[in-house]
């Protein structure tokens, strides 16, 4: 009787250990947001004196004006455009060479697997200055393509990787089946192929948008004309802009986490399990 | 270096291995028996956009900045001055670019030993049941996708002097003048620098962990309770070893993250204060788009560039080996 009594009791403080212990890193991730959301509804002199408690008076209007301005929508505009056209180029570009790779054998295919594997390796920081000179060579300066382009070419080796391992894991009687229906290798792409790997190909897109949402050297660089600002590079500059304003600041880089936040609450699903899958191999 | 079982007719020996296909049969379907060079014109045309892609946008680049780092070139016209190794030497008697290798190899070190050991107990806490322990699990991992510059500029905020949250809670602990100046301090902004990093970072390898925490099967950890082991020593002699994989790729992500750091510092501290928190990427980004020293700057990018790879391929020699085939690197590497 008294094991049993032990041991529930030492269950229960157990596991209020874990609460606390979660709780607190829990707190320390939402403190700082949330110092951000309610700072945003307070003036400077608010934030000075009470910089972690509620605003008293509410202040709206730092939130209110950057909605009314339309910068803030407009780099929204942009960062979305960028993100959907990246992803359309990327996944589309990735899924034809890896059903290549996945399900065709001929010389050098390893070769060249190899060398999309290798450029993992090679985030946008190494090259970041060769790119800037090629773009400005080629005029894609100040235009969109700019920066969709060399994002897609340097998401193509993680989500190469991904969709190859998951192609093979479709039975290759499928495959002949089609075959012996006349399917050629176009339709069976198309029309079976694709299809069979919507899961697959959402996790890579959800990879591919929060990788083009997040980039800021690439458009730091390619865009000068503001009008083509994406939220990182804007969220940036309205603080260069407005450094002493900081309550102003707080609800620019709230407003800019919205859509991060509830793009996550969306797809939380596809996210993680695609980071947990990428790196299982 | 096979492809599984059954991946289908177009593997392995299939031109050699299709049988003689009668003339009459092929012009019923109204197509011809695909020839050897129709095979290579269908792989070429589902190959050519991501190759085309990726040599004009990821190697060239890589080759070109091989090229310029032989130039000293301002980054307009064509490179003439031809410097051969000279930006390689002028780096290595650098001062302020052996100062990144020093920062570089810090923060390597706090990350591989205090944030993944940290997130590694996490996951740990995380795998057992708890009441609401999803909740956790998303909001630990949320930072992840906050851009780099929008937790950047927030933590700018949060550690700003006059109206920073860090002096109310340092103000707790009677240090609230600390609070303020973390970032200003050339002792303490590496360390104030790794906390926003980790703090971002950490839900990410959490994420990891429990992934390879949940692909043990759990009769292994049972059996070793059923024996008689305390939990600790199940972890340290069953978790632990069987989470290898997932542990040697966080710490190569990791190394390879910290090599390549440069959208955090350079909204958080620009580098500053007096240089104290600059790293690699940081000091080529200055450089090449700040002074149009384009030559030494993509000097340093190579040097990015080959102590990456050179980490990768030691790493992959000696530490990967046994884990992972096709994951993040392929054999093809090895060889």
């Amino acid at each position: 009787m008294t094991t049993s009594q032990q041991a529930s009791t030492s269950a229960r403080v157990r596991r209020l250990t874990l609460h606390v212990v979660s709780i607190v890193i829990g707190a320390s991730i939402v403190v700082p947001i949330a110092f951000g959301v309610l700072g945003g509804f307070k003036d400077n002199g608010q934030l000075s004196t009470n910089p972690l408690g509620l605003p008293h008076p509410w202040v709206p209007g730092n939130y209110t004006a950057i909605l009314a301005s339309g910068v803030f929508w407009r780099q929204l505009g942009n960062s979305t455009l960028i993100a959907l056209a990246t992803v359309l180029i990327v996944v589309g570009a990735s899924a034809m060479a890896a059903f290549v790779f996945a399900r065709f054998t001929f010389r050098g295919r390893e070769f060249l697997f190899t060398l999309f594997a290798v450029g993992l390796m090679f985030p946008f920081t190494v090259a970041i200055l060769p790119l800037f000179i090629l773009l400005r060579s080629m005029g894609l300066l100040d235009n969109p393509l700019g920066v969709i382009l060399p994002q897609a070419a340097f998401g193509l080796p993680v989500t190469i990787i991904i969709l190859r391992s998951f192609f093979r894991t479709i039975p290759g009687e499928v495959e002949e089946a089609a075959t012996l229906d006349g399917c050629g290798p176009f339709a069976f792409f198309w029309r079976i192929l694709l299809p069979m790997a919507r899961p697959a190909l959402a996790t890579v897109s959800v990879l591919a948008i929060v990788a083009s949402w997040n980039n800021f050297m690439l458009p730091l660089v390619v865009f000068t004309d503001q009008s083509w600002w994406t939220l990182p590079v804007g969220v940036q500059a309205f603080q260069g802009q407005y450094a002493d304003d900081t309550a102003r600041v707080l609800a620019y880089v709230v407003l800019s986490m919205v859509p991060a936040l509830a793009f996550y609450a969306v797809a939380e699903r596809q996210l993680i399990g695609g980071l947990a899958g990428s790196v299982k191999g | 270096m096979n492809p599984p079982a059954g991946t289908g007719l177009r593997t392995a020996n299939a031109p050699t291995e299709l049988p003689p296909v009668p003339p009459a049969a092929t012009r019923q379907r109204g197509r011809r028996a695909r020839p050897r060079l129709g095979r290579l014109g269908t792989i070429a045309i589902f190959l050519a956009p991501a190759l085309v892609l990726f040599l004009l946008l990821v190697i060239v680049p890589i080759l070109v900045a091989a090229y310029t780092s032989l130039f000293k070139w301002n980054g307009f016209n064509l490179p003439e001055n031809f410097v051969g190794l000279d930006n390689f030497t002028r780096a290595i008697d650098d001062p302020v670019f052996l100062g990144d290798l020093r920062r570089g190899l810090i923060l390597i070190a706090l990350s591989v030993l205090v944030q993944l050991p940290v997130s590694l107990a996490l996951a740990m806490l995380l795998n057992q049941p708890l009441r609401g322990r999803a909740v956790y699990r998303l909001v630990f991992f949320a930072p992840y996708v906050l851009s780099e510059v929008t937790t950047a500029v927030l933590f700018t905020l949060v550690f700003s002097p006059n109206r920073g949250l860090s002096t109310t809670v340092f103000g707790w602990f009677g240090a609230a003048d600390l609070g303020g100046s973390l970032f200003a301090d050339p002792a303490t902004v590496l360390y104030a620098l790794f906390f926003v990093i980790s703090w971002k970072y950490f839900g990410f390898y959490m994420i990891l962990y429990l992934a390879g925490r949940q692909g043990i099967p759990k009769e292994l950890t049972e059996a070793a309770t059923t024996d008689g082991a305390t939990a600790w020593q199940v972890f340290r002699h069953v978790t632990l070893p069987l989470l290898g994989p997932t542990i040697r790729i966080s710490v190569f992500l990791s190394v390879i993250g910290t090599i390549q750091l440069f959208d955090m510092v350079w909204v958080l501290t620009g580098g500053g204060p007096i240089r104290s928190s600059e790293t690699l990427a940081v000091t080529m980004f200055q450089y090449g788009f700040r002074r149009f020293e384009v030559g030494y700057a993509s000097a340093i990018s190579i040097i990015m560039f080959l102590l990456s790879l050179v980490f990768a391929l030691l790493y992959q020699r000696f530490v990967l080996r046994r884990d992972i085939e096709g994951a993040l690197t392929t054999r093809g590497v090895q060889r």
